[in-house]
């Protein structure tokens, strides 16, 4: 059920009104208005809020686990408008953790690019139709994701293999 | 004349006088990537074809390490992101932390977050001027804003005990009042200061090399900007005024006047010069700060959150209990989300926090300006040579741990 505070937002109504059901929940907590979006149609909720909603700058996507809970990981997106510069978004979309696979949305923003290869690199959440989906952060024959919640922080097995 | 005797055989491009591509790796630990980036350049003779940076290389897992810790613990590893702006980042995180705390700072405690945060900007932004006037040759430079820099530095140890790694900023307010004479050591700052910044413009504005090496150099459309993530002073060079501290007041801004420095050329130059005018826009908000610095209390009266002082802790039996359980188990906060946005030196630094109630944080997320700046690599090095990189790399003004955190 979506609250009240957000369905009465101009920018949450507009996007309500084009994918009516791609929205399934929302909150307006602290001022801090949030979407939580189908992850199917990500990339068209993004692009109607680009180009008609002017939220031109895409700050940020990283990535919560909820680990035991399913569906298991959070893609969390921070967008920014220039007409109305306090104007902040956060675009939530929700991926199972079988199957950690997301639309990505370097079409949109080209900015997404390295956000998202660093939730690949730390969540092993994979961007469908990223140019360049490989690790950023950590080297390239790493063993598992390190932020995931059930990654020790850490321990006695260091897992980096020198190949030579 | 005996023929000379190569190592190297010469290819039948070089003999024929086409030449072929050449890919060179520059860095990790080259002097003009300020920090270890790696980028793997493919030439032709001296211009960029393609660039491909490789960051990485200094990735401590702190938003792992952070998961770990209690909420004020976390204070101390946010100064060790972005070494040059330590108190920046100490801003951002309390600040989003307050926010799901829903805790009110005393005024003073904000005023003093806010004159600090400035000379922190100018701390910054000296490093910055040393170093990329250094890159394209400007050596005198670099020791006059050491110099300054220095003196900034012993500021910051008399007011928090520490020179770089100051965690001088609590969740509900600061570590320690101000120490006395806090005063004099600003005024005198202040006092300085602007003779220093226009010896410094002295020596570069109107130098003709750095302007030959700098001015139209490092061109990226505003738009190419915007879709890439890039914040700060590259986009106020650009023409677009943006800055958090006016679109999104956070810890008082609201009540001081300063004006946000723009150009439209777009180049290494128009950069340098934004950055010059911030610091003096920087002086003019301490200056504020100093003369209108409110009385009372540094810390919030939330005696739950807040450690209580010494004497208070040494004589009442409930801000012993107080401190006894903020110091082993920490504060709860309550289970949420919150996303605090602050202008750090380098652009748009933006932390957001989840919490799931309990007295360590469920995630922490910084959204650092380098890593952001630091996507415009590639269009920035495209079609120029490779003397002009360095001057462009040099006025992006990363640093490689706030990258790659």
């Amino acid at each position: 059920m979506i609250p009240e505070a957000v369905t009465q937002d101009p920018v949450a109504a507009s996007v309500l009104a084009k994918f009516a059901d791609a929205v399934v929940d929302g909150h307006a907590n602290l001022g801090e208005l949030t979407l939580v979006v189908n992850a199917e149609q990500i990339v068209e909720v993004c692009r109607h809020l680009k180009d008609d909603q002017g939220f031109v700058r895409l700050s940020s996507v990283t990535c919560v686990d909820w680990h035991p809970q399913e569906p298991r990981f959070e893609v969390v997106y921070h967008m920014q408008s220039l007409q109305l510069k306090n104007r902040w978004l956060r675009v939530k979309a929700r991926v199972s953790g079988d199957n950690p696979e997301i639309d990505s949305v370097y079409s949109v923003w080209r900015g997404s690019n390295w956000y998202e290869r660093e939730v690949f690199d730390l969540y092993g959440v994979i961007f469908r139709g990223h140019p360049n989906m490989k690790r950023i952060m950590m080297p390239d024959d790493w063993v598992g994701h390190p932020l995931r919640k059930d990654f020790p922080t850490h321990g006695y097995r260091y897992s980096y293999v020198d190949k030579d | 004349m005996a023929e000379i005797d190569t190592l190297t055989p010469i290819s039948e491009e070089t003999e024929a006088g086409t030449t072929r591509k050449m890919t060179l790796n520059m860095g990790p630990q080259h002097p003009s990537t300020h920090g270890v980036l790696r980028i793997i350049l493919e030439l032709d003779g001296e211009t960029i074809l393609k660039a491909d940076p490789d960051i990485g290389f200094l990735h401590t897992g702190i938003e792992k390490q952070a998961e770990a810790l209690t909420w004020q613990q976390v204070v101390p590893l946010t100064d060790r992101t972005d070494y040059l702006a330590n108190l920046s980042n100490n801003l951002g995180y309390v600040l989003a932390v307050e926010k799901l705390l829903q805790l009110e700072v005393p005024a003073r405690a904000q005023w003093m977050r806010v004159l600090l945060t400035e000379i922190t900007r100018i701390n910054s932004h000296m490093v910055w001027l040393g170093t990329s006037a250094m890159d394209v040759g400007a050596m005198s430079v670099f020791f006059y804003t050491f110099r300054e820099r220095e003196e900034i530095l012993r500021m910051f140890e008399f007011f928090s005990g520490q020179r770089m790694m100051t965690s001088y900023f609590r969740i509900g307010g600061l570590a320690l009042d101000a120490p006395r004479g806090w005063q004099k050591w600003v005024e005198k700052f202040l006092k300085i200061m602007p003779d220093r910044i226009d010896m410094l413009e002295g020596l570069l504005n109107e130098n003709p090399i750095f302007k030959r090496r700098t001015q139209g150099v490092g061109y990226i459309s505003l738009e190419d900007m915007l879709d890439l993530s890039v914040t700060g002073p590259m986009l106020r060079a650009a023409g677009l005024q943006v800055d958090a501290r006016k679109d999104n007041p956070y810890s008082s801004y609201e009540k001081f006047q300063f004006n946000i420095p723009t150009r439209t050329e777009n180049d290494v130059y128009a950069r340098y010069l934004v950055r010059m005018a911030e610091m003096r826009e920087s002086l003019k908000i301490i200056q504020q700060a100093l003369e209108g610095m409110p009385e009372g209390p540094y810390t919030a009266d939330a005696p739950k959150v807040v450690l209580p002082d010494r004497e208070r802790m040494k004589t009442q039996m409930e801000a012993l209990i107080y401190h006894f359980k903020i110091v082993s188990e920490g504060f709860r906060v309550p289970a949420g989300e919150a996303h605090q946005v602050i202008e750090s030196p380098r652009g748009e630094l933006a932390y957001y926090v989840v919490s799931d109630g309990t007295s360590k944080p469920y995630r922490v997320f910084m959204r650092t300006p380098s890593f952001g700046n630091l996507q415009a690599l590639e269009p920035l090095f495209i079609g120029f040579p490779i003397a002009d990189s360095i001057a462009s790399l040099g006025s992006m003004d990363f640093v490689l741990g706030d990258t790659d955190r």
